[in-house]
Formats: C-alpha cells, structure tokens, sequence
C-alpha cells in the first residue's frame, strides 16, 4: 500500500514542480520568479525525502535538510538584492 | 499493528501529495502577487511537513530506527516559511506598491517598508558621530 502511496506522492509533487517551472519562465515580475524558485527548493525537499522512503536509505535527509538551509538563504538574499540593491551592506 | 502503520503512512503520504500539489496549481491559477504568496508559503509547506512525518514513523517502525532528522528539517521549514513569505511580500510592495494603496497604520510611524523612501536615511554603519579627537601633546 505505502507503495503505491509513494507512486502518488511523487507524481504530485513532480507536477507541482512542473508548475513552478511554467511560474519561473511566465511570471509578471522579479518577486513572482523569487517565490517560484522558493516554492522549487520545498518541493524538491519533499521529492528527496521520498526518494529517501523509497530506497530505505537514510542518507538523503542530509541532502534535504542542506535544501532546506541554502533555499531559505538563498531567498532572503534575493529579497534584499530587490529591497537595498545590495546584500551585506 | 503494521497495517495499521502501513494505513497511517499511505494517508499521510497521499494527503501531503495533495497539499503540495494544490500549493503549486495556486501559484499558476491564483490573479496577482499578493494571493499567489498564500499558496506555497502554506499549502507547499503543510505537505512537507506531511512528507516528513510519514517518513519519520516508516523509519521508526519499518526500520526501527528512530531519526530526529525528520523533525529537524520540518522545525526549519516551518520557522522560515514565513520569514520568507514577509520577505517576498516586502519585496514586491517595494517595487510595486503605493503607500497611498496601504491602510493607515493607526500610529504615528508609517509604514516600515516605505520609511526609508521617505527621509533619505543613513546607513547605520556611518551614522555614529566619530568620538572627540584627544587633545595630543606634539
């Protein structure tokens, strides 16, 4: 059953992502584009935790969880350029 | 017992499945920034964070390997979400929006985004006053 699940799960999430894809080329402006990359980076969290269910290999939250540190970086640092036109003033 | 772990798990995998893709048709469907902003900063998260959990309790009983990586990563997720989402929002009403747009804020301060718009404020690494120059006996 938790197989069949996992098969669901992933074709959500690869969908979801196939979306941000679409979002990030026809976006109306810089700060739709910054959301789309942050909503990749959690889906992308997701497809490897998955992965990680799938293969029963616990090595793959690492991965994720360093998704997870520089997506958020990442993102801020966007941000900012946007805001101030700099990022460590 | 592991059936009804293995139904827990299903559950949970096919409900974050549906959060997550629901977070990612938002942000196609939805009219402009400021509600496309909702959907990934909730929905997206809601379902890793349902990933997550469903992966936790299949190490946990499957594997009998309890691992707090798991609950790491969602504590993360779900502190920066909305960091990010305050960001994002900063970031467009800087480029896009009009104080004049905005509600009143009710005090006497306006609106934090638009303050440095108004008085042309210092950078704070230049705005201490140098201290006195000791008077040197040469």
């Amino acid at each position: 059953m938790i197989h069949y699940a996992l098969i669901f799960a992933f074709g959500c999430f690869g969908l979801g992502l196939l979306f941000n894809l679409y979002r990030i080329f026809v976006a109306p402006g810089v700060v739709d584009r910054v959301l789309a990359l942050d909503t990749m980076v959690i889906n992308i969290i997701a497809l490897l935790v998955l992965y990680g269910i799938s293969t029963h290999s616990g090595v793959y939250f690492e991965a994720a969880l360093l998704f997870a540190m520089t997506g958020f970086v990442s993102t801020v640092a966007y941000c900012k350029f946007i805001l101030r036109g700099d990022i460590i003033e | 017992m592991e059936f009804l772990a293995e139904i827990v798990i299903s559950v949970l995998l096919v409900a974050a499945g549906i959060f997550g893709l629901v977070g990612s048709i938002g942000l196609i469907k939805l009219p402009d920034t400021m509600t496309r902003l909702h959907a990934p900063t909730k929905a997206t998260t809601l379902g890793v964070g349902g990933v997550l959990i469903a992966s936790m309790l299949y190490f946990w009983i499957f594997k009998a390997t309890l691992s707090w990586h798991e609950l790491l990563i969602t504590m993360f997720l779900l502190l920066t979400a909305p960091i990010t989402a305050n960001f994002i929002a900063k970031a467009h009403l800087h480029r896009f929006g009009k104080e004049s747009d905005l509600p009143d804020t009710k005090t006497d301060r306006g609106w934090a985004t638009f303050e440095d718009e108004a008085k042309e404020m210092q950078p704070v690494m230049t705005r201490v006053t140098p201290p006195a120059q000791a008077p040197s006996d040469h």
